[in-house]
């Protein structure tokens, strides 16, 4: 980074240096004059004080810290290079953030129950999580499916689940975002053929698949193939939206789900952004324009618990990822440089123990998020630690963001923490890290290649296990767990029940089996045949998808085809 | 001749691939001074106590997020006593439901350590039962 | 209930009970028994006099290569070809014990648990504990137990931590060494020691760039350290992670068990293997009783204070502990 420093208001850099010196003196001053004699009389209630991610925090934060900042080239305007300020001009003030929360059991009619309960209740955008045979391509009477079905998720086997689940949803004008990595092609074509069928054109349709594979193999293990022929489905996927489906977002590049795992915030930030960029420089490579598609990649972003880091972090991001677009990739399209983000609170700041303290926990992160300039959020229900969210807590969750945007006059402003002088340091050094990160996995070959080397996994891991070190030994306290813990009453209340009907399985197998008896199996076996043959062949994959898939050929059918080509992926673990 | 050293077989049945928490206790054990046998994810109960047999295991851990966890508990109980080798100490962790492990419990399950549990407290667990139940 | 105390083991543990289920081939037995091996329990010397007569059929392979060469996938496609030979597997798969805590990670059975269910084929972990040289001290009791267990093929996969790895001569009958491109060192990792071991070199991950010139390498070394004036060391090269190369890795590995029985260099080396093993042994009572002897005398401790304190040099100290715990100078 440059060292070069210009003020704003224009005077050259001698002056600006010596205005930063002065008050450099001037803090050691008052640290001699002022802050010793109040340490004597209360000494620091810790020995040291670090950002969750522990990156140490100083006694003050004064304009000396922001002393080799550039206003124009570090913080700018909203809506304009390097959008650490946000992506729109207007920010919250022109239009709210999405509120869009995950729903996602049993099978489809229960989702779709679900999705209309959120809608009535003022929910602006939907988000599906589906089971774990459907996540990993698997029909519902697939044998290691067998005490899966429905329960993290919805269960989708063929189209007519899909017809189910977004029944009465107008695809056209309710943005709905799919949790689904290695079989994301299934569903986004699934997701298109339900909008024809709805009589939605396909450049109307709208909704964004998560497809971000390179994740899975650092943080959530819900690969099916391995990497380069897997970053090749995604690129098909770019491709064919960025022709057929302008407005639908193909991929969600996501530190969610690395961060979860035990990442630090700068280990996010540099994975997600390496893994995007990976996408974006594969998609390249192959041709297209290098303007056609950052358009259309989007991020999804972990909110943690540390209030300033995570708007930091998220101000950082934007910053980043605008610099890499420009300068690395030479996209020259102002749509291209802007990162647009999803994020979520963090799953793994909740307890189980005392869980209405968990609705405070939320909040806090939900106000990170919305000071960080997201684009949309999904707030954790009390009880989403341990179970899917009962109606009433996930009403709560929706109510949250409410008060947020109505009542707190947080959205009445555009990134009102600008020329902090501690959240701007912060970004600055979050970008650093970052940086420093992503520089050392370009130098070892890139992603891929770190991937493979068990390198990334590595760093989670250990960064996991110092966090659990840190709680276990006292030194990160935890609210009701480690601190102010209470007699476990043991049971939920009952108005925060929920259970996934238990008939599910049978349910959907005999929905399942229905379709396979009813469907032509001349042209289910002609689609996949096509589409085992565009596979080998190096073509885009999706047209034939898109065919089997109005055959009504299933998930687990389409997969399998895939495995056959491109063979299983089994992942070492790294401790 | 001091204490033999404890060994455990640490899995994940079925299709969840969070393992964050499965290598968190794989290395508290290890830290603890056991040898920890990790088969790691995508395990069918078949391969879970084929593993428990061949490794002459002390300890079974499973880790399960999914909710699936009576069911894998009913079966993995069901082939470890065909295969004769339910001595061994059954323990579980993840997302169970409090209401859920009185039928554990039933089902041979004699510990399950609910998220936020602490590694120190499982370690303890199976150094305690491992003092007062192994042939010596 | 599972954990729940049981009556004491003793009719289903006890060494004769447990002999014969080895020889019937009971999974539990040979598994209860691998631990007493590893416990070094009185258990064991009872049982083998039964199991060793029953030993000598099964055809011992070591593999062995740094960290991050394959091995485990080399072993997991190993035991598919043999399998498919309807050959029975054994495998004893080696990890590193922490030197710190003395626990250990033992994830190699991961990348073989295709054949976890198996009846064909059996896996133990071992943890190396207290040896260095790339294996277990029950490596070789394990070895006799499968053996005596029926398994045509046992497969020793070393820990894999480097050049000092040679204990694995001391038992197998063919040493498979692998080696890969781009591990920056790999030649240097396999010169000391392990160069001398091979019976079959294997350039895995063969599918990289620069796997042509480790074979090269390698070729250019064996020319200069000529060892087997009647075995022609080849170098193979294979893809483990598809399958390739391993039909072929797989035939050199029965064409040496057929020239070690045909050239009668079996024989000559089974005794080798069996007088070291007998000295190892014969170290490790010996330095039980020096421990036992030791921990009885005051002598250690007041001979470290002497030195430490210079009143005396560490030999004549040496000299003195040796006398005062009972044995005489030569």
């Amino acid at each position: 980074m440059e060292t070069k420093v210009t003020s704003a208001t224009g005077k050259d850099g001698r002056d600006t240096d010596a205005a930063v010196e002065a008050m450099a003196q001037a803090h050691d001053e008052w640290r001699r004059a002022v802050l010793q004699a109040s340490l004597q009389r209360f000494p620091h209630r810790k020995p040291g004080f670090n950002t969750l991610s522990g990156i140490p925090i100083n006694d003050l934060y004064t304009p000396a810290d922001l002393g080799h900042q550039d206003f124009a080239r570090d913080i700018g305007f909203p809506g304009q290079y390097p959008y650490t300020r946000g992506v729109h001009a207007t920010m919250y003030r022109g239009r709210l953030w999405t509120i869009r929360q995950v729903a996602g059991f049993g099978s489809a009619e229960d989702t779709n129950q679900r999705y209309k309960y959120l809608l009535a209740h003022g929910e602006t955008g939907l988000s599906t999580d589906f089971d774990l045979p459907t996540l990993l391509g698997r029909d519902s009477d697939h044998p290691l499916a067998r005490a899966e079905v429905g329960k993290i998720g919805v269960a989708i086997d063929t189209l007519r689940d899909a017809h189910i689940l977004w029944d009465g949803i107008p695809l056209g004008e309710v943005s709905t975002s799919m949790t689904i990595t290695s079989p994301a092609f299934v569903l986004t074509a699934m997701y298109e053929a339900t909008a024809a069928a709805q009589g939605v054109s396909a450049d109307r349709v709208t909704g964004t698949a998560q497809a971000d594979i390179l994740k899975e193999y650092t943080a959530q293990n819900e690969y099916i193939f391995p990497p380069e022929p897997s970053v090749r489905l995604v690129v098909d996927l770019m491709e064919y939206c960025a022709r057929r489906l302008p407005r639908f977002n193909p991929v969600s590049v996501s530190g969610y789900h690395i961060r979860e795992a035990g990442a630090t915030a700068a280990q996010e930030l540099a994975f997600t952004l390496a893994d995007g960029y990976t996408y974006a420089k594969a998609a390249v490579d192959r041709g297209l324009d290098v303007d056609a598609l950052p358009p259309r990649i989007s991020f999804f972003f972990d909110v943690h618990i540390d209030f300033f880091e995570e708007i930091a972090k998220l101000r950082a991001a934007r910053r980043i990822w605008a610099r890499m677009m420009r300068e690395k990739l030479g996209a020259r399209d102002p749509r291209s440089w802007m990162l647009r983000m999803h994020c979520q609170t963090a799953g793994v700041s909740l307890t189980a123990q005392q869980v209405e303290n968990n609705i405070v926990r939320t909040t806090v992160e939900a106000l990170a998020a919305v000071l960080g300039g997201t684009q949309s959020l999904h707030t954790n229900s009390m009880d989403e630690a341990f179970q899917i969210p009962s109606e009433k807590a996930i009403k709560i969750a929706v109510r949250t963001q409410q008060i947020l945007a109505h009542e707190t006059g947080a959205a009445d402003v555009v990134d009102p923490l600008a020329g902090s002088y501690y959240v701007e340091s912060l970004t600055d050094r979050l970008e650093e890290e970052a940086m420093s990160l992503m520089n050392e996995i370009e130098r070892r070959g890139g992603m891929v290649a770190c991937i493979e080397a068990g390198f990334i996994q590595k760093q989670i891991a250990n960064s996991a296990a110092d966090f659990q070190r840190a709680v276990e030994a006292g030194e990160q306290i935890i609210v009701g767990m480690n601190a102010y813990a209470e007699e476990e009453r043991g049971e939920l209340s009952d108005d925060l029940f929920f259970q996934v009907d238990p008939a599910t399985t049978e349910r959907q197998v005999a929905r399942l089996r229905q379709v396979r008896a009813e469907r032509s199996g001349a042209d289910v076996s002609r689609a996949l045949s096509e589409l085992k043959q565009a596979a080998k062949d190096g073509r885009n994959i999706m047209p034939s998808v898109r065919d089997a898939v109005t055959a009504y050929a299933t998930i687990g059918e389409i997969c399998d085809i895939m495995r056959e080509v491109f063979g299983e992926y089994k992942a070492l673990p790294v401790f | 001749m001091s204490d033999p050293i404890i060994r455990v077989v640490v899995a994940k049945p079925g299709m969840d691939g969070h393992d964050r928490g499965a290598k968190i206790i794989a290395r508290a054990f290890r830290d603890a001074g056991m040898e920890v046998i990790y088969t790691g994810i995508f395990q069918t109960p078949e391969q879970i106590v084929s593993a428990v047999v061949q490794e002459d295991a002390d300890v079974l851990g499973l880790s399960i997020l999914s909710g699936a966890h009576v069911h894998y508990a009913q079966e993995i109980s069901r082939l470890l006593r065909e295969q004769g080798a339910d001595d061994v100490l059954f323990v579980m962790g993840g997302t169970i439901s409090k209401a859920d492990r009185p039928r554990l419990n039933e089902l041979g399950v004699a510990a399950v350590f609910g998220p936020g549990a602490r590694t120190g407290d499982v370690v303890k667990f199976v150094r305690d039962w491992a003092a007062e139940h192994r042939a010596g | 209930m599972n954990g729940e105390p049981r009556p004491p083991r003793s009719r289903r543990d006890d060494p004769h009970t447990l002999a014969a289920g080895v020889r019937r081939g009971d999974l539990r037995s040979i598994a209860r028994l691998i631990t007493f091996a590893e416990r070094d329990e009185a258990a064991v010397a009872e049982a083998m006099p039964f199991l060793q007569p029953h030993t000598g059929r099964a055809h011992i392979v070591g593999i062995t290569g740094a960290p991050g060469c394959g091995k485990s996938t080399l072993v997991d496609q190993v035991i598919a070809i043999a399998r498919a030979a309807t050959l029975r597997v054994g495998v004893v798969a080696v990890d590193p014990s922490s030197p710190f805590t003395r626990g250990a990670i033992l994830a190699d059975r991961l990348r073989m648990q295709r054949h976890s269910t198996d009846t064909g084929t059996f896996i133990r972990s071992l943890a190396s504990r207290d040896e260095l040289g790339g294996l277990s001290a029950a490596t070789w009791d394990t070895v006799r137990i499968l053996d005596a267990a029926g398994y045509d093929v046992i497969l020793i996969e070393t820990v894999g931590a480097g050049q000092l790895e040679t204990d694995i001569v001391a038992g197998a009958h063919t040493v498979v060494v692998v080696a890969v491109p781009g591990l920056g060192d790999s030649i240097q990792a396999i010169k000391a020691g392990l160069m001398e071991i091979a019976d079959i070199f294997v350039v895995n991950m063969a599918d990289r760039p620069d796997a042509a010139q480790v074979v090269n390498d390698l070729r250019d070394m064996l020319r200069l350290n000529p060892d087997h004036p009647t075995w022609e060391i080849p170098i193979l090269t294979t893809v483990a992670t598809v399958g390739a190369g391993l039909p072929e890795l797989w035939a050199a590995i029965e064409r040496h068990g057929t020239h070690l029985r045909e050239s009668g260099t079996l024989a000559g080396r089974s005794k080798n293997q069996a007088r070291a093993e007998l000295l190892k042994s014969l170290d490790r009572q010996w330095h039980r009783h020096v421990q036992e002897r030791v921990a009885a005398s005051g002598s250690l401790a007041r001979l470290a204070e002497e030195v430490a304190s210079k009143r005396l040099d560490t030999h004549s100290a040496a000299t003195l502990l040796w006398e005062e715990l009972g044995w005489k100078q030569r």
